[in-house]
């Protein structure tokens, strides 16, 4: 029995992993009854050898699909072993990892078989097994599978924290060219079907304390980049879009890994463009904690984002008229803007001047990255004096110094096999 | 220089500071006892820990500080790192001195150092809520064994209560040699000496029988979860440091 299920594991955790989210944080589920578990701060129990976080238990229910999406390694054409887990192993595995201390809860997605909802019904009740018999209050990510109807996704929000509808493409191009069976309208319906319920339910909490909770961490997406030949321009803009019309809590950027020979897509072998994602993710943050506008980030003119440096100082070189700026007088939001300073450091530059005007000292102990600050900022300090740079030199002298934390890191892609 | 012994726990600490003030040493420094003296004709003043002393300073503490910042000095007291109690004093004297909040005065030395070791001990709390695996044994009890950096067992108590509340379980600081126990009800501290699995055999004698196979389970998860095409070494020791892996079910071999 043992051998069947670890190779069942094997393969739906191997299918699954591609989905790069991971999140297990946003839900405040107490544990009620004595029952087992809560959901507050998500927690990364491992970290793979790629350095992901491993907090959820995610796996397909099975990979068998019939649908045949260019990029994902569970489409119908692909020759691959399949497998199915019952709802019984899931739940299984579920509480017995959690009950070790090994994750946070389960991230449980499928492969399309005989139809959206026969799929979606399952799914459900696995979730809903392990909340009502098992009075599980651990963190539930599930899958909404597109074409799912409405009652479904209801009831999946009832018992997940979290549901999410990968968008997949960043356009409705890209879409119709991997993935011909998918029309965009399928997530994107359910992911507003999502959104009013969230809405809705809110309004209900309000007013009746006891109302029961749907999906109390909201809706994430992913799209995959660097499959279809779309700008970071039209990446950031969707995401933008769908950060604000459909209130997502996370979007998810996935470097596509190549899996496929099929020539629509790049080849095997490919390195899976990882230094592209990162940044994709930086401008991500920017965007939801920064408060940077996303055309403030990207523009027509220049549609991909710069690989050698990260968007802030991008954004920083190209609006070089604003700086320097003083730290002892300037407002948080002008700080957070400065290279090398992040929101956390720039509170407590704000916090730590009310006592003393800060000198190039106190900011060097504060954490602040100077090789990247001094640049943009000046201080309590005599012994600066500011040269007119162009941003040409700065982007120089700092790339010099080699400090981007994720150049060295990603610079050495190898490929796939 | 004044030296002032003390007995190495927290009321200990906050009864010197009481009598740092009651003899009114200005240039003092708080020692735990069996702390090597660097020279002999230091004067050293032995302290007797006392809950009243140490309870007048820690309230008078509270008038000046918020929940927050007495939470960060208790924090840095669990750091057990050498000299820490130096800083705390200094710490304690800038507060009471300016009679105001200075939490957030991260300029200055003292208040730096508490920041800082407060994060450092968080850190370290963080990652034991992480890293702990518990292994099941034959009579239903979920057991780990943790060997942390500064001594955060206190810490962590309350987190692993409100989650495994329908589980009976210890955690086992191997380090410090005490561990923290569920029974269901309230977490006890308890002192002991053990070592139970250290060899296959007595993994066997004590474990339940699922627990090998579940322990391969998370090994065959953690494996094929990855993605090789995005190896990423550096970061994955990062987040990961080899000194916890010992306990780390994962990354044993096989
Ligand atoms: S429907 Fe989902 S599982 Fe099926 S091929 Fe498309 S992406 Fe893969």
């Amino acid at each position: 029995m043992w051998e069947r299920i670890s190779e069942k594991l094997k393969i739906l955790s191997d299918a699954a992993k591609y989905d790069v989210s991971c999140a297990s944080s946003g839900s405040k589920r107490k544990n009620e009854n004595k029952g087992l578990g809560n959901a507050s701060n998500g927690i990364c129990h491992a970290y793979t050898e790629d350095g992901r976080c491993v907090s959820l238990l995610k796996i397909l229910l099975t990979n068998f699909c019939i649908f045949d999406c260019a990029y994902c390694v569970s489409r119908k054409s692909n020759d691959v072993k399949r497998a199915a887990f019952t709802v019984q192993e899931v739940v299984d595995l579920t509480i017995n990892f959690y009950r070790r201390n090994y994750i946070e809860g389960l991230f449980l997605s499928s492969g399309i078989f005989s139809s959206a909802d026969y799929t979606m019904e399952r799914l459900v009740l696995i979730a809903k097994k392990l909340r009502t018999e098992h009075n599980f209050h651990g963190y539930i990510h599930l899958k909404a599978i597109p074409g799912a109807s409405p009652e479904l996704l209801k009831e999946a929000g009832l018992y997940a924290d979290r549901l999410s509808v990968n968008l997949e493409m960043p356009t409705e191009q890209g879409l119709k060219l991997l993935a011909p069976d998918k029309k965009r309208e399928d997530m994107v319906h359910p992911i507003n079907y999502i959104k009013d319920e969230i809405i809705q339910n809110n309004e209900e909490k309000i007013k009746y304390r006891k109302a029961p909770t749907f999906a109390p961490a909201g809706q994430s997406t992913q799209m995959v980049v660097g499959a279809t030949p779309e700008t970071d321009l039209q990446v950031l803009y969707t995401a933008h879009h769908f950060y604000r019309e459909m209130q997502l809590k996370r979007v998810y950027y996935s470097g596509y890994v190549p899996i496929s020979n099929d020539n629509r897509l790049p080849a095997i072998g490919t390195p899976v463009p990882m230094i592209r994602e990162n940044r994709l993710y930086q401008a991500d943050w920017l965007l939801r904690f920064y408060g940077f506008k996303v055309n403030e980030i990207i523009s027509p003119e220049q549609p991909l984002l710069d690989l050698d440096i990260d968007p802030k100082l991008a954004w920083a070189l190209r609006n070089l008229h604003i700086f320097p700026i003083d730290i002892n007088k300037a407002e948080l939001p002008l700080i957070k803007r400065v290279p090398g300073i992040g929101v956390t450091s720039a509170q407590k530059i704000v916090a730590a001047r009310k006592f003393r005007k800060l000198s190039w000292e106190h900011l060097k102990s504060l954490g602040i990255a100077m090789n990247r600050a001094r640049y943009f900022i000046t201080c309590n300090s005599p012994d600066f004096e500011r040269k007119d740079y162009q941003p040409q030199q700065i982007k120089q002298f700092i790339l010099a110094k080699g400090n981007s934390k994720y150049e060295s890191s990603f610079s050495r892609q190898i490929p796939l096999f | 220089m004044q030296v002032l012994v003390y007995d190495g726990s927290f009321a200990g600490w906050l009864t010197a500071v009481f009598e740092v003030y009651e003899y009114r040493f200005t240039n003092a420094s708080i020692v735990p006892e069996g702390h090597r003296q660097d020279s002999l004709f230091t004067p050293t003043h032995t302290v007797y820990t006392s809950d009243a002393k140490a309870g007048r300073v820690w309230r008078g503490l509270q008038q000046y500080l918020s929940g927050r910042a007495m939470k960060q000095l208790s924090d840095t007291f669990l750091s057990e790192l050498p000299g820490r109690e130096d800083q705390m004093l200094e710490y304690a004297r800038y507060a009471l001195a300016r009679k105001q909040p200075v939490e957030k005065d991260f300029s200055h030395r003292a208040v730096k150092y508490i920041a800082d070791t407060a994060q450092k001990v968080h850190r370290e709390k963080h990652r034991m809520e992480a890293f702990v695996r518990f292994q099941k044994t034959k009579d239903d009890l979920y057991f780990a064994t943790v060997e942390p950096d500064f001594n955060v067992l206190p810490l962590i108590a309350k987190h692993f209560s409100d989650r495994y509340a329908d589980q009976r379980w210890l955690i086992y600081d191997k380090k410090r040699k005490y561990g923290i126990c569920y029974d269901l009800d309230k977490v006890s501290f308890v002192e002991l000496d053990w070592n139970p699995t250290d060899t296959r055999a007595e993994r066997e004698a004590i474990l339940n029988e699922e627990e090998f196979p579940y322990q391969q389970l998370w090994k065959d998860y953690f494996t094929s979860t990855n993605i090789k095409a995005r190896k990423n070494t550096k970061l994955h020791i990062r987040h990961m440091p080899v000194r916890y892996w010992k306990y780390l079910i994962e990354k044993q071999p096989g």
